[in-house]
C-alpha cells in the first residue's frame, strides 16, 4: 500500500514536472544574461494552442511541437524588441508578454475552433521488455517521448552553458555587462539569443501540456506554471540540475496532493492543495540570501554611454 | 590580420553629451614604444577622448588614423581588431569568472562553442613571462586585490593583442610601492614595441613614466610637449589654467571651547575585534585636528561612533558638552555635527538623485524648506542655485543626477551642504582622496575658511602634507587609540612615520 502510494506520486509527478523543466531551463538562459521574463506563461500559452491547432488541423505532432517552438521564439524576439532595444522595464514588458499570449490565445481558440476539442497528439512510449519490469519499469521506460527530451536537455542546458564559449558568454554578459562590452562581446547579442532560447523552450513545454499531456487546448491550460518556472529559476540557483530538482520537487508535492484526494485520505483539500505553493514559497524564501550566485545584472537594461 | 600601431592619431575630435561639450577639438598623436601622459583634472575630458578611441563612445566629429590610414572605430571589437587594449578606470572585470575565463571571454570571438581554455592558458603564460607579470590564471577575480586585478586586466588587454595600451588612471587605488612597480612594467612593455597612454592627474608620477604630455582641460588640448621640459609646477598650471597653491592655515593662538570631547571610546571593528580601545580626543572651537597613522587602526571606526552609526561599547562623546554617546545619526546631527564620509558617492551622497535634492538632504525636514510634509520648491531651487554657484560646482544644471559628476565636484557638492549647515563640529574624511590639485586646493581653502568661522575640524587623512598643512595639532592614532598628539607646527614628517608605526621614542 506504502509502496504503491509512493510510487503513485512517482508516475503522477514526472509528468507534471515536464512543462516546468523546459520552462525553467529556457528561463534560465534568460536570465543568466541578464533579461528577466516574466512572460513565460503567456509564451506558453500561445504556443500550447499553436501546437493544439497545427495537430487538431494538419494532424501531424510533429509539425505541431515544430510551429509551437517558432511561436516561442517570435514571442522571445518581441520581448527582446521592448526590453533590450527600446529599453522599457523588463518586469512590465513581461506581464504584458503574458497578457498577449493569454489574450490572443484565448481569441484564437474561440474564433477558430470554438469548444473543447480532443487530439490524438503524442501518446506515451513503453519500451518493450524494459517496462515491465516492477517499479522503475513504469516510471523509467513508459513515459511520453518527450519527457526523455526534457531530462535529456539537461545537460545539453549544463554544457551549452558552462562548457561553450557561448555560454561563458552569457554568463558574462548577465552578470557585468560592460567587461563583455569592452572585449567586443554584444550584449544585444547573447540577450536577443538567451531570449529566443528562452522562447523556444517555453514553446516546447506549452506544446508538451496541449499535445502530449493533455491532449486538448483550454483557457488556462498552463495554470500558472510559467510564473513557477520563473520561481524555480531562482529555487535552482541559475543551474540546470537545481531547477530539475526544484521542477521534481514541486512536481511531487503536486501529485501527492492529488493522490491524497484519489485515496480519499482523511486531509483538508484545501490545504493540500496549497502545499506544492507553499513550499516553493518557503524554499524561495530560503535561497534568496545566496544572491551572490545569481546574474548580478539581472532586471538591468545595458546601455554603453549610460552613467549612474 | 591587420598590422601593428606604429603611428597613432586622433585628429579635432568633439564629443557632446546632453548639455555637456566634453570635447572640443582635440588632437593627439603618439608613435611606437612612447608613452603618452594625458593629463587633465577631474572632468577634463580624458575619459571620453580614450573611450572614443576605443570605440565605446562615437566622436561627433574628427577623424582617427592608424598608420596614417583613416580608420572607423565603431565598437571595442573594432579597437581591438586594430590592437588597441584599455584598462579602464574601474575594471573590466567578471567577478564571479575566473582569469582565464575573462580572457577567454574576448578570445572566442567567432567561435560558437568551442571554448579551449587550455590554449588561452597557454597564451596568458606567455604574455606574464615576457613582460615579468605573476597571474593565476585559475584564480577567481573576487579573491584578487586590486593590483592583481590590474594586472589581470594588462595581461587581458595584451593577450587579445594590444600593442597600444591605455591605462586609465591606473595609479588611483595603488599604493606608493604598487605604483613605482607599475610604472617600471609600463616602461619595459615600451621597450618591447608596445606604446601607452597613460592617465592621470597625479604630476610626479606622470613625470616618471612619461616621454610625452598632452593636457587637457575643460575638453580642449591646452598644451603638447616632451617631457623632459617641463617642470611639475609648470604642469599644474597648465592643468588647473592657472597657479596652484596649496594652502596652509595661518598660525593662531586662541582657541574657543571644547566642541568634541571623546572619553574613553570602546568600540568593535566590522571583524568583531576592538576597533577603538580606549580613545582619548579633545578638540576645540576653531580648531584643526589632523588624525594620522596607518588605515586599519580605527580612523574608520573613530568616524563611525561620531556620526552614530557604530555602537559604542564603552565610554562617552560629548558634542559642546551634550552627550550624544549611541544617539540615532539624526539627533546627532541636530546637536551640530557635520560630516564629510570617506566614501563620498554612498555615504556622502545618494548618486540617483539630483545636486539639488543632495543639497538639501539633511534639511529636510527642517521648516525652513518644507512645511508639514511639502518641501517648498522656490526657496529650495533659490538654496541650490545659490550653493552652486558659491561653491561653483560644475554640472549642467542643478537637477543632474549626482552620480554623473566628476569626484571633485561631488565633493564640493557634499562640502555645500556640509559647511552651510554651520555645524559645531565638522569629521572630514580623507577629503582629498582622489581628487586632482585643483579640486584639492578647494577643499582645504574651505576647511580653513571653517576654521576661521569657529568650526571644531576633526581631519582623518592618510596624507601626511595634508595632515601638515592644516592641523593645528596632530593625532596619532595606532591600534585604536591616540598614541601622542603633537604641535601642529615645528612637527617632521619622520616623527609622524615613526608613531605611525606604533614607536614612542621618550
Ligand atoms: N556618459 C556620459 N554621459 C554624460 N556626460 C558624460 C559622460 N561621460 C562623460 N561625461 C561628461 O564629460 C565630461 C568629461 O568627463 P570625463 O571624460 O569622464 O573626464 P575625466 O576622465 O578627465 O575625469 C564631464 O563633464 C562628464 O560629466
Ligand atoms: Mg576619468
Amino acid at each position: 500500500m506504502i509502496q504503491e502510494f509512493i510510487v503513485g506520486i512517482i508516475l503522477g509527478g514526472i509528468p507534471l514536472s515536464v512543462s516546468l523543466l523546459l520552462a525553467g531551463l529556457g528561463e534560465m538562459f534568460t536570465q543568466r544574461s541578464g533579461v528577466f521574463n516574466l512572460g513565460v506563461e503567456g509564451i506558453m500559452m500561445l504556443s500550447a494552442f499553436i501546437g493544439f491547432f497545427v495537430v487538431y488541423t494538419i494532424g501531424s505532432p510533429f509539425l505541431g511541437i515544430i510551429a509551437a517552438m517558432a511561436g516561442g521564439a517570435l514571442m522571445g524576439l518581441l520581448m527582446g524588441l521592448v526590453s533590450i532595444t527600446f529599453k522599457a522595464s523588463q518586469g512590465i514588458s513581461g506581464i504584458g508578454l503574458f497578457m498577449f499570449g493569454w489574450g490572443l490565445s484565448g481569441t484564437l481558440f474561440r474564433v477558430y475552433v470554438g469548444g473543447v476539442t480532443t487530439i490524438k497528439g503524442i501518446n506515451d512510449i513503453y519500451i518493450p521488455v524494459l517496462s515491465n519490469i516492477p517499479i522503475i519499469g513504469p516510471i523509467l521506460f513508459s513515459q511520453n517521448p518527450l519527457v526523455y527530451v526534457a531530462y535529456l536537455l539537461v545537460p545539453v542546458a549544463s554544457w551549452l552553458l558552462f562548457k561553450t564559449s557561448w555560454g561563458l558568454k552569457v554568463r558574462a554578459v548577465g552578470t557585468t555587462p560592460a567587461a563583455a562590452d569592452t572585449v567586443g562581446v554584444s550584449v544585444v547579442k547573447i540577450r536577443y539569443q538567451s531570449l529566443v532560447i528562452g522562447g523556444v523552450m517555453a514553446g516546447l513545454a506549452g506544446a508538451y501540456l496541449s499535445i502530449a499531456q493533455a491532449h486538448l487546448f483550454a483557457d488556462n491550460i498552463t495554470a500558472g506554471r510559467g510564473f513557477i518556472a520563473v520561481a524555480l529559476v531562482y529555487f535552482g540557483r541559475w543551474k540546470p540540475a537545481g531547477i530539475m530538482g526544484g521542477a521534481l520537487l514541486f512536481s511531487m508535492a503536486h501529485s501527492f496532493q492529488r493522490l491524497i484526494q484519489v485515496y480519499g485520505i482523511n486531509f483538508p483539500y484545501e490545504i493540500a492543495v496549497i502545499i506544492p505553493y507553499i513550499l516553493v514559497i518557503v524554499v524561495l524564501a530560503f535561497t534568496w540570501k545566496s544572491q551572490s550566485l545569481g546574474p548580478l545584472a539581472l532586471g538591468k537594461p545595458y546601455d554603453r554611454e549610460f552613467r549612474g | 590580420m591587420v598590422e601593428k600601431i606604429n603611428h597613432l592619431e586622433m585628429q579635432h575630435i568633439t564629443k557632446r553629451f546632453p548639455g555637456v561639450l566634453a570635447l572640443d577639438d582635440v588632437s593627439i598623436e603618439l608613435k611606437k614604444s612612447e608613452i603618452l601622459a594625458l593629463l587633465g583634472e577631474n572632468g577634463a575630458g580624458k575619459t571620453t577622448l580614450m573611450n572614443v578611441l576605443y570605440g565605446l563612445y562615437h566622436q561627433d566629429e574628427g577623424s582617427i588614423f592608424i598608420n596614417d590610414k583613416i580608420i572607423e572605430i565603431e565598437s571595442p571589437i573594432n579597437a581591438m581588431e586594430n590592437h588597441i587594449g584599455m584598462v579602464h578606470q574601474h575594471f573590466m572585470l567578471v567577478p564571479n569568472l575566473t582569469v582565464i575565463e575573462n580572457i577567454a571571454l574576448g578570445y572566442f570571438q567567432d567561435t560558437r562553442f568551442k571554448l579551449d581554455l587550455n590554449l588561452v592558458r597557454t597564451k596568458i603564460m606567455e604574455i606574464a613571462k615576457k613582460y615579468g607579470m605573476a597571474v593565476d590564471p585559475e584564480a577567481y577575480i573576487w579573491q584578487l586585490s586590486v593590483g592583481e586585478q590590474q594586472r589581470v586586466e594588462l595581461v587581458k588587454a595584451l593577450t587579445l593583442g594590444a600593442n597600444l595600451l591605455i591605462l586609465d588612471e591606473p595609479t588611483a587605488a595603488l599604493t606608493p610601492q604598487q605604483t613605482d612597480e607599475l610604472i617600471e612594467l609600463l616602461k619595459e612593455m615600451a621597450r618591447q614595441d608596445n606604446s601607452i597612454i597613460f592617465i592621470s592627474h597625479k604630476l610626479n608620477e606622470v613625470k616618471s613614466v612619461s616621454n610625452r604630455i598632452s593636457v587637457l582641460r575643460n575638453g580642449k588640448l591646452v598644451h603638447e610637449g616632451d617631457t623632459v621640459s617641463y617642470t611639475v609646477s609648470e604642469l599644474a598650471e597648465e592643468m588647473a589654467g592657472r597657479q596652484i597653491n596649496l594652502p596652509k592655515s595661518p598660525e593662531k593662538l586662541e582657541f574657543g571651547e571644547v566642541m568634541l570631547d571623546m572619553k574613553d571610546i570602546w568600540a568593535y571593528n566590522d571583524q568583531g575585534g576592538w576597533g577603538l580601545q580606549g580613545l582619548n580626543l579633545q578638540l576645540k572651537a576653531g580648531e584643526i585636528m589632523g588624525i594620522a597613522g596607518v588605515s586599519g587602526n580605527g580612523q574608520r571606526e573613530l568616524a563611525d561612533v561620531v556620526s552614530g552609526v557604530r555602537k559604542v561599547e564603552k565610554g562617552n562623546i560629548l558634542i559642546d558638552n551634550w552627550n550624544i554617546t549611541n544617539h540615532t545619526a539624526s539627533q546627532i546631527i541636530e546637536r551640530g555635527m557635520g560630516y564629510i564620509p570617506e566614501d563620498r558617492l554612498h555615504e556622502g551622497s545618494l548618486p540617483g538623485f539630483s545636486v539639488r535634492e543632495n543639497l538639501i538632504l539633511k534639511d529636510y525636514n527642517s521648516s525652513q524648506i518644507s512645511s508639514s510634509i511639502f518641501l517648498k520648491k522656490k526657496v529650495i531651487d533659490k538654496f541650490a542655485n545659490n550653493l552652486i554657484e558659491t561653491y561653483n560646482i560644475k554640472c549642467p544644471d542643478m537637477n543632474t543626477s549626482c552620480a554623473s559628476l566628476s569626484g571633485g565636484n561631488i565633493q564640493k557638492v557634499i562640502l555645500a551642504r556640509e559647511i552651510t549647515r554651520n555645524p559645531k563640529v565638522l569629521i572630514a574624511a580623507y577629503p582629498i582622496r582622489g581628487l586632482d590639485i585643483g579640486a584639492a586646493e578647494y577643499v582645504h581653502n574651505r576647511l580653513i575658511e571653517a576654521r576661521e568661522a569657529g568650526m571644531a575640524i576633526l581631519l582623518i587623512s592618510e596624507e601626511l602634507e595634508e595632515i601638515l598643512d592644516l592641523s593645528d595639532r596632530i593625532g596619532v592614532i595606532y591600534e585604536g587609540a591616540i598614541l601622542k598628539v603633537l604641535p601642529g607646527r615645528g612637527t617632521d614628517y619622520k616623527e609622524i612615520g615613526l608613531l605611525m608605526a606604533g614607536v614612542i621614542d621618550e
